[in-house]
This record gives structure tokens, sequence and C-alpha cells, in this order.
């Protein structure tokens, strides 16, 4: 799973962020679009693209991109 | 004591009876009198529901009716019954971008066509008697509502409205009821592990004028009505159960 590919995916999700915004570093909550649909956009993305059953909680529980990344590698 | 209420006598299926509202319908149908016929894919838990059913004439029959073959084998199983209860069913939250044919058909297959098939071949092989009575778990969503990512769930509970209704017009001549009810979110495990946490869950609890979710007991209280003699000029109808929710 590629970094800039798992990005690309990610920022897709946001309609109204730049996806130069999104950066491994970037604390997805603070984002000003950030919502509990994004949430589920997100969990739904993970499954489709990665086959990767992320949970909830599991994005309750990160707080970056890269986070994210490592959390949907290790299920992988 | 006078009991217009008494499921005394009656045979009733109810699938779906390994967990959840399911469960808890075939335990209070029990207590009501009933003969209860449990059926759920997971053996150990369907087991663990017969060992709270209350008296004795029970039986269970391990099936997925997700599966043609055993659609097939549990309507030939059968005894001659008086009420079935449609109960089994899934959910997948999805946002509407990501809710693919694929998911639609996992979620109709076990919502809509298995209780539909079910249904049919016990009404066309004369296994449901004259004055029985038909009973859907639907839902408030996709009926009364909807919810953030449920396109998926609420088709199919918008399409098991729509079956018993149609389903209510063609048995009514011989003498079948059919109805559903509506509930609102029942404190079950239905999301668990999903994609849906519990902060949100609490959240939206509170959105419920009376406070809370329901409970599974609450449910099945409905269901032994419309099961019961008591509703006997009951049919086509939609039994909201709610605690309120759609009233906002």
């Amino acid at each position: 799973m590629q970094k800039d590919e798992f990005l690309v995916n990610f920022a897709n999700q946001f309609d109204d962020t730049d996806p130069s915004e999104i950066t491994l570093d970037t604390v997805f909550k603070d984002l000003d679009e950030w919502c509990s649909l994004l949430s589920l956009s997100l969990i739904a993305m993970c499954d489709e693209e990665y086959g990767v059953k992320v949970t909830g909680n599991d994005i309750k529980n990160s707080s970056t991109v890269g986070q994210l990344f490592d959390l949907v590698n290790n299920k992988k | 004591m006078h009991n217009p209420f008494t499921l005394g006598g009656k045979t009733i299926l109810v699938t779906g009876a390994s967990s959840g509202i399911g469960k808890a319908i075939a335990i209070e149908s029990s207590k009501m009198g009933a003969n209860v016929i449990i059926t759920g894919r997971n053996e150990v838990r369907l087991r663990e529901t017969y060992s709270q059913l209350v008296g004795s004439g029970h039986d269970l029959i391990v099936a997925d009716l997700s599966v043609k073959e055993d659609i097939d084998r549990l309507h030939k199983e059968l005894p001659m019954i008086h009420g079935l209860v449609n109960c089994a069913g899934l959910t997948k939250v999805a946002p509407f971008p990501f809710a693919n044919r694929n998911s639609f058909e996992e979620v109709m297959n076990v919502n809509f066509f298995a209780p539909t098939e079910l249904t049919r071949l016990l009404v066309k092989s004369k296994k449901i008697s004259k004055g029985a009575s038909i009973v859907f778990i639907s839902s408030v969503s996709g009926v009364y509502c909807s919810a953030v990512a449920s396109s998926i769930y609420s088709s199919s509970k918008g399409a098991v409205n729509g079956l018993a209704k149609g389903v209510a017009l063609d048995l009514a001549p011989k003498g079948i009821r059919v109805n559903s009810v509506n509930p609102g979110m029942i404190d079950t495990d239905i999301f668990t592990g999903s994609a849906i946490t519990d902060e949100q869950l609490k959240t939206d609890m509170q959105r419920y004028p009376l406070g809370r979710y329901g409970k599974p007991e609450e449910v099945a209280y409905a269901v032994i009505y419309l099961l019961s003699d008591a509703a006997t000029w009951v049919t086509g109808s939609n039994l909201l159960i709610d605690g309120g929710y759609t009233l906002l």
C-alpha cells in the first residue's frame, strides 16, 4: 500500500478541503470540513480500496492521517 | 383470567431468533403460551435462546435464510404454524457513494428476499393456517425516516413494508393477517464493532423524546399483540414503536 495513493483516497472523501492541505501529519479531525459522515466515508473507502474493516472506534482513536494509514496497513 | 393476548395453542415460527429482537420475541411468545419454533444461523446462540424459552413443545431449526437450500429445508421440516415472525435482518452502514450493488444485494438478500421467499413457500405449501398472523419486523428507517449512511438498510425496510401491504391484500381471503412493526433504535448488538461509535449512539439516543433506545422486549410485546386473537381485525398495518423519535 502506497502512502501517496492513500493520501489521494483520503483527500477524495473531502469536497471543500484542498488536497494539498492533507498530509500524513494532518490532524484530520481539526479540518473545518470534518464531520461524522466523513468518518463513515473513510471507513467505507478503507473497505472498498483496501478490503480493510476499520471501525468507528478506530477512527476515534486515530489523530493523524499517518496513524490511520498505519492502522490500515497493519490490518491488511 | 380473561386474556385476549394469549398465544396458547399457537405454533409460532420466529426467524433471526439467535439474538436481539428475534430472541426477545421468541422468549416473550413462549411466556404467553406459544409453542415456539426458532431459527437462525448460529447454532450456539440459537441454543442459548432455546434454553430461555418457557414451557414445553418448542423446537429449534438451524438455517441460513440467505441460502436457498436452507429455506427449502426449513419450510419442509415445519409443522402447520399459526404465526410467522420475520425478524432476521442485518444492516450495512455506507455513505451513498459507497453503497454499491454488492452491498445492496447482501442486505436485500437477508432483509427482503429471504423473508419474502420463506413466507411465499409457507403459504404455498399451506403450512400457515387459516386465521394465522404474519409479522414483518421492519423499521422506522426507510418508512418514516432514514439516517446518515443508511440508504441500503432503509431501502430494504421500505421494500419490506411494501411487501407486507401487498401480501396482506393477497392473503386476506385466506384469513391470514399480515402486518409490520416499525421500531426505532433498539438496544441490540447490531452496531457492535461497526462504523458507528458508542459516542455516536449516545448522541443519537438523546434525540429520542422518551430519552432512551427501546428494549427488545418492547418490540416483542407489539408482535405478541399482532400474533394474538386480540388483533383479528388488524391487517396491513404498520405499528410504530419508536419512543417518539419520528415526532420531531
